[in-house]
């Protein structure tokens, strides 16, 4: 009964996504309207209130401040609550390394920085309208609720500032967006509202993450076993749990090995580990193996052993990302290339003027660590060795320290924009409407230039490009068990653990002296016996015994 | 004294070596796979066999050691220097001339020396070391979190494969030796229907056939 009445709301829900509501993929979620679809969204499931029964949305809206307004007049205390959170501040301060993170902050080795750029970036900020220094973090009306609990599938973001008018042109003749109808159709947020900014970080669907994609908007169980639509149909806030708007599971701040587990029942556990659901000893003992397995938690992540491979689903991940390529144009414009196709059909560029030169791939074993956690910044004012390569962001972790695990990794490698006289990174001017902006002049000198003057950054001047690397733990599209690795996947030589140290692996590690010491006593006494047998056989009179 | 057929090897003696040797055969064949030497069996089912087996062995070994002492069978096992070099020097020489084995069973010493002495170091040495090692390795996730672990457990595994090398040279000789003597059928009978030829002292001889008719033929 309940399989059928899952299948029946999914079949409704694809009916409903290919309505012509839904546009394209980039910003907007797909459509999916009433019946709200069923995806669990944790103990905050199911509704008290019925938005569409509400006076104060019942009216036209001139902009999304408005409908703000409303929501906050119910909800009184949520935007002093969500003002706190990372998707407003877009600032953390790690309280034990003491750097200061969040993208508006940080250098990936992807489109680089968003300080600066946010007329383009901010997009992705969950408020209204912050393209400079001047944004006003401190008006609650400046929050953008609708972004992440529309359901209607219709509402969608465009760049804070109009940036180069060979970029402006890419988010022209959008349909209006009906704020009332979205208002009326709030609810708990859907994979796909998340899926909005996270599947597309790094600038396009999976290139950042590798295990989050568009895939997981409405995935088989086959590729993520709790979000897929023929099995659990989990929100991404089933995991990630929620208190007055903030929410549990940080790259930031990751807890590597969860000692407490599922806690005590109705104890709200503050954490995204997978231990805080399935408990320290997640596999139930019917076997040997199984007891085996619950044995290897305090050494090896879940996901080292659940998520084979990641991006699974059709949607490849970028791997290599090369910006000295950038900036060639054609006729004086900028082009792009396709070069790859991913398993779902859909051509990927590999060559971007603005961006420069792109490796996809697909399906792909994640590099194995010893993890604790704790990732470390190369930020705008580390100083490094230029001719070496440099780790964006770096991790430690060792078996003996209590706290770390065996993780798997995207590994990203970016031939990125820096001060080659400083031995910094930069923060480079990408989006503007001036003629610095490097998404229309091309210029690079001139971006770095103004990308750091505007912050009032040391620059020496001279521009090169440095070979960074960028780790990314894989957490994502946990495949269902029955494809989770098998034993010899590392207990073998070369298997996928061959590079990790700190520890015994049988099947991987042998003492070569006691192998070669064993090998030549059991050839030995072979030899032995066969001389002894021979000598018996050819003795003269030794033939009759 | 007198040759004769007697039964040196119980029941529970012949059922004893049989297990011993199918769980010794099945503990090589999963260890070396584990080990990565051949990969016949996948990981999950040679960890899982080599356990079993493991636990099964020991158990048979507790029965034997009972067994041993209580039947005072122990005794077969005292090492004595008497006649070994007769033994060493028909393997090293007189089997090649044709000589026929020095050593004459007695009903209380059913092994020449050069056995009995092998049998014991077995007992005491390797098979200890093997079991000892073993069971250390099966519950490393008792004592995985001391410091240096790891580096035990390196030396755990190192000393377990040494002695797994070491029993493997010794099945290799015990077998060949079945084929010393006049003929592989001679030696392995004993093991199957316990009787074997022993030099009985008149005393012995007479015990036995009048308390324990069915032990002498």
């Amino acid at each position: 009964m309940r399989p059928l009445g899952k299948i029946i709301l999914l079949l409704i829900g694809l009916c409903i996504s290919s309505a012509p509501m839904a546009t394209d993929n980039w910003p907007t979620p797909p459509a999916t309207v009433q019946p709200a679809p069923a995806q669990i969204s944790g103990p905050l499931t199911g509704g008290t209130a019925d938005h569409t029964k509400f006076e104060v949305l019942k009216k036209p809206f001139a902009s999304g401040p408005e409908v703000t307004k409303a929501c906050l007049s119910c909800h009184t205390e949520t935007g002093k609550h969500f003002m706190k959170n990372i998707h407003w501040t877009w600032e953390w301060r790690n309280p034990e390394t003491g750097q200061m993170l969040g993208k508006k902050h940080l250098i990936n080795n992807f489109c680089t920085n968003a300080r600066g750029n946010e007329g383009m970036c901010a997009q992705c900020h969950a408020g209204y309208g912050w393209k400079d220094e001047h944004f006003d973090f401190k008006d609650e009306t400046n929050i953008d609720c609708l972004v992440c609990h529309d359901t209607t599938g219709t509402y969608y973001k465009t760049p804070n500032s109009a940036g180069s008018p060979a970029c402006s042109v890419m988010f022209q003749g959008k349909p209006a967006i009906d704020l009332s109808l979205v208002a009326q159709n709030v609810d708990l947020p859907q994979r796909a509202n998340c899926g909005a900014c996270h599947f597309n970080g790094g600038g396009g669907d999976n290139v950042k993450h590798g295990d989050l994609s568009s895939a997981l908007k409405n995935p088989p169980r086959k590729l993520d076993v709790h979000m897929g639509v023929d099995g659990l149909n989990f929100a991404c806030t089933a995991c990630h749990v929620t208190k007055q708007h903030v929410w549990a599971g940080s790259r930031y701040r990751m807890d590597a090995k969860d000692h407490e587990g599922a806690g005590k029942p109705g104890q709200r556990r503050d954490v995204a580990t997978c231990e805080s659901c399935h408990g320290l000893k997640p596999h139930p003992v019917d076997s040997l193996a199984a007891f085996k397995r619950n044995d290897h938690i305090s050494s090896v992540a879940c996901q080292t052993c659940h998520i084979p491979e990641f991006a699974r689903g059709g949607v490849a991940t970028m791997t290599d990302w090369d910006w000295r390529t950038a900036g060639r144009t054609r006729n004086g414009e900028g082009y792009h290339e396709h070069g790859y196709t991913q398993g779902n059909g859909e051509h990927r560029y590999t060559y971007k003027s603005i961006k420069g030169t792109f490796v996809y791939a697909e399906n792909l074993v994640p590099l194995y660590r010893w993890f604790d956690g704790q990732m470390n910044y190369t930020t705008i004012d580390t100083k490094f060795d230029v001719t070496k390569p440099v780790a964006v962001n770096d991790f430690n972790g060792s078996r003996d320290d209590g706290r770390s695990r065996i993780w798997p990794f995207k590994q990203m490698r970016t031939w990125l924009p820096a001060d080659i006289g400083n031995g910094t990174l930069v923060y480079a001017h990408l989006w503007g409407e001036d003629t610095d902006s490097y998404w229309g002049n091309y210029d690079m000198g001139k971006a770095i230039a103004h990308g750091m003057k505007e912050f009032g950054l040391p620059y020496s001047g001279q521009y090169g490009f440095v070979e960074t690397l960028s780790y990314w733990p894989i957490t994502h599209m946990v495949a269902p068990k029955e494809d989770s690795l098998s034993c010899e996947s590392c207990h073998a030589k070369n298997g996928r653990l061959q590079g990790v140290e700190g520890l015994y692996l049988p099947g991987r590690d042998s003492n070569q002296w006691v192998d070669l010491i064993g090998i030549l006593a059991v050839l030995g006494t072979l030899i032995g016996i066969i001389s002894h047998a021979l000598i018996r056989l050819f003795s003269s009179r030794g033939a009759q015994h | 004294m007198a040759i004769r057929r007697v039964k040196i090897f119980t029941l529970f003696e012949r059922f004893w070596h049989w297990s011993q040797m199918l769980l010794i055969v099945s503990l090589m064949i999963t260890g070396f796979g584990i080990h990565g030497f051949h990969h016949l069996l996948n990981f999950e089912i040679a960890v899982t066999l080599h356990t079993l087996a493991a636990f099964a062995l020991l158990l048979l070994w507790a029965f034997s050691i009972f067994w041993l002492f209580t039947t005072r069978h122990w005794r077969h096992f005292i090492p004595t220097v008497k006649g070994m070099w007769g033994v060493l020097r028909f393997y090293i020489l007189g089997i090649f001339k044709g000589e026929h084995h020095p050593y004459r069973k007695a009903f209380w010493r059913k092994h020449n020396p050069l056995q009995a002495l092998t049998y014991l170091m077995l007992k005491i040495v390797l098979f200890p070391l093997i079991w000892g090692s073993g069971l250390i390795y099966l519950f490393y996730f008792v004592w995985r979190d001391l410091p240096h672990a790891t580096v035990w457990l390196d030396g755990i595994a190192l000393v377990h494969t040494g002695a797994a090398f070491t029993i493997l040279v010794f099945v290799m000789i015990h077998v060949y030796m079945l084929t010393t003597g006049h003929s592989f059928k001679s030696h392995v009978m004993p093991m199957i229907n316990g009787f074997d030829e022993v030099d009985l002292t008149p005393e012995e001889e007479a015990y036995l056939q009048n308390d324990e008719p069915e032990n002498i033929r």
